[in-house]
């Protein structure tokens, strides 16, 4: 397997299924693991990163549950191969910098990726489209299991897996869950949800866009609390609090289709005509525009579309997909371009 | 009320951090306040946030426990005052060299510094698999008692797994 075959198939946690998937994206459980006796990766010498990447290639190689998988030294890559991986999910922007002496392990459909040498030895991650934490968990801990026969990590009975940031200590575990909250975002109703949150030992935040600001109504919700708590624990947390948020999402659209269903609508079709006429058009427009026409094919007012196509487009419209499944570097303008003809091609069929 | 920073002023800012229902509750007068102002922003980075969990620490100050920052681990070489400017430790040592500071920052974080999750599997030792079913086994009942009837049979699922390897090997 090859970086480009991953332009001709579609990534698992991208196929709009599974469940609650019209308003749950996706679901992100990892595990953060480090090996016993040696240095984290940010303290140690290059000698010893060179050492602990080989140890972990090694470990790696002799994993049933990982057969198959691609194995990536990151200097092999160039950045924009690197930007790419961090727009699929399967690594974090600080894996694309100093690639020296780190590693990305990427396993069928993309639903496992194991990032090497980051901030942790080990980051074992699994992506799910929809809500399912614990199959997630369920892929993780046997992953994990797997792997602890033939790596002794850092643990200890009283702190449990220690970790080179005291915010994964203990479980190393961070769930997280892609939501889109459209009816919540237009009812001002975040904020409710922003303080119900902070008081649960969850965190969230937009998923695109800075800080405060969230376009395109994707949230990002996972837990802070990482020690002191078995993982089911944590994880049943997290999914109690989300089918809340979710039910709540639920009642407000269908107040929005009853109360409001004019407005609703007109913002629907509008946004619908924008992406399909386009000929220049940003990607902060473009996720905008897509949220809209998300919540149309959720309420049932978009017929001739499904979610798994708006996800697609989610994907392939930002800067490095672009380039790659074009071949060529484009600058910015290029790129709104390319973007503009793509998404009148995905969703016109010209 | 007396600031809980100077111990002089009259506090007239009240803080309230709350961690799995844990409350807990910082006062300070105008002044301390605002040393502390930029801290206080809401969306502060990870480093920040633990180097003012740290900064916070009142007994960071005696001739001790300075003496206690400058305390090397043994493995690294890394000091808790190198900790403290990065947010990252050196390796698992760590851990236990700076265990006293460690945990007082562990229970600011998550609110306790005892991990009762999952631990790692050791191979060959069956003794191991024994002490995850025990562990399992004891989730299990926790979810039967309250009735997460779905977990509890994604729970005993792995329990049957668990056994079926041992008995298998």
């Amino acid at each position: 397997m090859k970086l480009d075959d991953f332009l001709q198939g579609k990534s698992e946690w991208l196929k709009g299924e599974g469940p609650k998937s019209s308003i749950v994206m996706s679901t992100r459980v990892r595990v953060a693991r480090n090996l016993n006796g040696r240095l984290f990766f940010n303290w140690a010498d290059d000698k010893q990163r060179e050492g602990t990447l080989e140890a972990m290639l090694s470990a790696l190689k002799k994993s049933e549950l990982l057969k198959g998988a691609l194995c990536i030294r990151m200097e092999d890559t160039n950045m924009l191969d690197r930007e790419f991986l961090v727009e699929r999910h399967l690594m974090s922007k600080e894996h694309t910098l100093d690639v020296k002496y780190k590693g990305l392990v990427i396993g069928d459909k993309e639903i496992v990726s194991i990032i090497l040498n980051e901030e942790d030895h080990m980051r074992l991650q699994v992506l799910q489209s929809g809500f399912n934490i614990m199959e997630a968990w369920r892929i993780v801990d046997d992953i994990d299991m797997e792997l602890g026969r033939y790596l002794t990590f850092a643990y200890s009975s009283k702190f449990g897996y220690l970790t080179a940031c005291p915010t994964n200590t203990g479980t190393g575990l961070r769930a997280s869950v892609m939501l889109h909250l459209p009816a919540l975002q237009i009812t001002e109703q975040m904020e409710n949800v922003y303080e119900a949150i902070s008081k649960l030992g969850l965190t969230i935040r937009g998923f695109y866009g800075e800080g405060t600001e969230a376009f395109g109504n994707f949230f990002q919700i996972s837990n802070q609390v990482a020690l002191g708590h078995s993982e089911m624990d944590i994880l049943d947390n997290l999914e109690r609090v989300i089918n809340k948020i979710i039910i709540r999402e639920e009642d407000t659209r269908t107040y929005l289709a009853k109360h409001k269903k004019q407005e609703i609508t007109d913002n629907i079709f509008r946004s619908y005509g924008t992406l399909k006429s386009a000929r220049i058009i940003t990607s902060r427009e473009t996720i905008k525009l897509l949220s809209s026409v998300r919540l149309g094919v959720d309420m049932g007012l978009i017929k001739d579309l499904d979610t798994g196509t708006l996800n697609e487009l989610l994907l392939l419209m930002q800067a490095a997909h672009l380039q790659k499944t074009s071949n060529m570097k484009l600058n910015a303008q290029e790129r709104d371009i390319k973007r503009a003809n793509l998404v009148r091609e995905k969703l016109t069929g010209g | 009320m007396k600031c809980d920073v100077c111990h002089i002023r009259e506090a007239t800012v009240h803080l309230t951090e709350v961690i799995n229902d844990k409350v807990t509750k910082l006062h300070l007068c105008a002044q301390c306040a605002k040393a502390k102002g930029d801290e206080m922003q809401s969306h502060f980075g990870l480093t920040d946030l633990i180097a003012s969990l740290m900064d916070f620490e009142p007994a960071a100050v005696g001739r001790e426990e300075l003496k206690d920052k400058c305390f090397k681990c043994p493995v690294c070489g890394m000091t808790y005052n190198d900790f403290q400017k990065t947010g990252k430790l050196g390796c698992g040592e760590c851990y236990d060299a700076f265990k006293k500071d460690l945990s007082v920052l562990l229970r600011k974080i998550h609110g306790s510094d005892r991990h009762i999750g999952k631990m790692p599997f050791r191979g060959e030792k069956a003794v191991k698999d024994q002490e995850t079913l025990s562990r399992l086994k004891a989730e299990l009942d926790r979810l039967v008692q309250t009735e997460a009837f779905e977990k509890a049979a994604v729970m005993r699922d792995r329990i049957k797994e668990i056994e079926n390897k041992i008995t298998g090997e």
